[in-house]
């Protein structure tokens, strides 16, 4: 490839032109398959925001589905009060706006799991994300203003196929740059050691804390898409195992590698809609594949790199 | 101040059953270090066996009835150690000196894999089904508080259950080896102890107590389905926590506490849609300002 083509912000650039031609020929797509597409592009945010997370810094978050409903609710509720306002004509435009307010409350959101990261390692980390999304459940169930335990319906159907493939590739774009900058590479340092890391002079809590801002902010986007793609939300759709599908899709990909996390997140986008019809199997099947996986190949089934070879020892 | 003492009674019922599951929470991470997500799910796994094993048991001793109950406890507990001995052996072994991540990981997957598996109408479906009636009830007061007799039996058995843990723990051969192996495996197992078996026994050891706690449920509660593994798992995993995890009195006192915390909590107007949240909440507090727990003791990390 010419080295001009390997300029991420030319990918990017024609990444969106793309997913631009293909969303103003989507109108003559059958709608069924436009809308599992459409599915595929917000799994590909959602998994690689937490891929972010749970692999390049290596801090496993159980609460995606969490920041992903606070985008979900704030981006539509944002949008039915600007409808109930300013009527339908404009909604289009504003729906950039309502996306991003999404995110940014959703980065809040994980800026509030990140402080407590910054003293818990592991398991406490991973059951403390899981209580933080179900806290998160419990509150949108409360809260009379975002519908209640019945959840939000009417919300506009604007998530097309341009606006989800763009950000999906904006997200790719923006995890994949910042991985790589200088300053990115200390994700994977405080990955690989965080004492090493630390005693190099980077600063660990302010990285796992920026990892799940970036994290939950673009979770915050995927949910935007989310409700404005099923026009309906509640907060049951939001429980522990939609974050563990999302987990999965990670694992699946191997921690830490964009480009199987990406192909994950479609095989197994996918896979959910053939078995749609046996939805407990599918969980069965999820869970198995997790167990055999860990045991037989940890580095994950779409991580084609080869293993390291460890060191060996000069006397031994 | 009637009522009060009354949510104080409900809600030491409810915490001895927390206690029960905490124990092996806190158990296993004494000896491996890690966060066992399946416990929860052995103690939905006590529960059924107690149900499909009632109506075998009655043909021999009556039910409702003082020996039948007996032995329902004593064959659940059975069950529920050869279970968690299993789970350990097929899922967990193999992973012995893998990252803690990846073992974690393969405990979310055993707990999905038993929940979505025991849903399935090959299994034992996803309704809710009704516990039966181990032993006779009836209500009776002391001192003007009136108990009835099931909270009192689940909170005899769980202090009788945890004496007997203490004592197998602190007076035994066994228990002396389980707690080098938590102190420190390397050298327990230079000193001629099998880690291997050490950790099957502690997992057996749980999973009976979250068999027993799976009956007691039962009884309370009388409803019982797959899915009742998660959220009393995940608060049984909270009360370790506060007590100060690989602690055992403080598992148990965490239990209580947080029994007792959440049933005043349901009572209270406004407070009680919160209810499943609280649980939470009391954790994400203590690991923020005592992450060592009530009773735990601070350990240095060294490199």
């Amino acid at each position: 490839m010419p080295p001009i083509f390997k300029d991420p912000r030319l990918q990017l650039v024609a990444a969106i032109l793309i997913a631009v031609i293909a969303g103003l020929g989507a109108d003559q797509m059958n709608s069924y398959y436009r809308d599992v597409v459409i599915d595929i592009g917000i799994a590909i945010i959602l998994a690689v925001s937490l891929n972010l997370i749970n692999g390049h810094t290596g801090q496993f978050s159980l609460g995606h589905a969490g920041f992903m409903s606070v985008g979900a609710y704030i981006s539509a509720m944002t949008t039915l009060a600007l409808q109930k306002s300013m009527g339908i004509d404009i909604l289009p435009w504003l729906f950039l706006p309502a996306l991003i307010a999404g995110g940014l409350v959703a980065a809040l959101a994980g800026l509030l799991v990140g402080v407590p990261s910054l003293r818990l390692r592991g398991d406490y980390l991973a059951i403390v994300t899981l209580g933080f999304g179900e806290i998160i459940r419990v509150i949108f169930q409360n809260v009379e203003a975002a519908g209640g335990a019945s959840g939000l319906s009417g919300v506009p159907k604007l998530s097309g196929l341009a606006w989800t493939f763009g950000l999906a590739a904006v997200t790719v774009y923006v995890v994949g740059c910042l991985v790589k900058s200088t300053y990115g590479r200390g994700f994977i340092a405080v990955h690989d050691d965080e004492v090493a890391a630390s005693s190099m002079g980077l600063n660990p809590t302010r990285y796992k804390v920026t990892a799940f801002v970036i994290g939950a902010f673009f979770a915050g986007i995927a949910g935007g898409l989310y409700s404005h793609h099923k026009t309906f939300i509640s907060p049951q759709g939001f429980d522990f195992m939609k974050s563990f599908e999302v987990v999965v899709m990670v694992i699946l990909g191997g921690m830490g590698r964009t480009g199987g996390v990406i192909v994950a997140a479609v095989v197994l986008t996918l896979l959910s809609e053939q078995l749609r019809s046996a939805a407990e199997l599918r969980m069965i099947l999820y869970a198995l594949l997790i167990i055999v996986l860990m045991i037989a190949r940890p580095q994950g089934l779409f991580n084609f790199e080869r293993k390291r070879k460890p060191r060996t020892p000069v006397n031994s | 101040m009637n009522e009060i003492s009354q949510q104080l009674v409900n809600g030491l019922a409810l915490g001895a059953v927390y206690a029960l599951i905490a124990i092996g929470y806190t158990m296993v991470y004494g000896v491996l270090r890690f966060i066992n997500f399946a416990h929860g799910d052995v103690f939905m796994l006590g529960s059924f066996t107690g149900y499909y094993l009632a109506p075998q048991i009655a043909k021999w001793f009556p039910i409702p009835g003082w020996g039948g109950w007996v032995m329902v406890m004593a064959a659940t507990m059975i069950v529920c150690a050869i279970i968690g001995i299993v789970i350990e052996l097929l899922a967990y072994r193999p992973l012995r000196d893998r990252p803690k991540l990846t073992v974690l990981i393969t405990a979310i997957g055993v707990s999905l894999l038993i929940e979505y598996t025991c849903q399935h109408k090959a299994f034992f479906g996803a309704s809710q089904k009704a516990f039966p009636q181990l032993l006779p009830t009836g209500n009776f007061t002391i001192g003007g508080l009136s108990f009835n007799s099931t909270q009192f039996v689940v909170l005899s058995v769980t202090l009788v259950l945890l004496v007997a843990l203490t004592f197998i723990v602190k007076k035994t051969r066994i228990g002396m080896a389980m707690r080098a192996v938590s102190h420190n495996s390397a050298a327990a197992s230079l000193m001629g102890i099998s880690n291997s078996f050490i950790i099957s026994f502690t997992f057996g050891l749980g999973s009976a107590l979250a068999g027993a706690g799976g009956v007691l449920y039962g009884m309370t509660y009388t409803g019982i389905d797959p899915l009742m593994g998660v959220n009393v798992g995940l608060k049984a995993f909270v009360a370790a926590v506060l007590g100060g995890i690989g602690n055992l009195p403080g598992a148990a006192l965490g239990g209580l506490v947080l029994g007792v915390v959440e049933t005043f909590a349901g009572g209270m107007s406004g407070v009680s849609t919160y209810r499943d949240g609280i649980a939470f909440a009391i954790l994400i507090i203590i690991l923020i300002f005592k992450p060592t727990g009530l009773l735990g003791s601070k350990q240095i990390e060294k490199v």
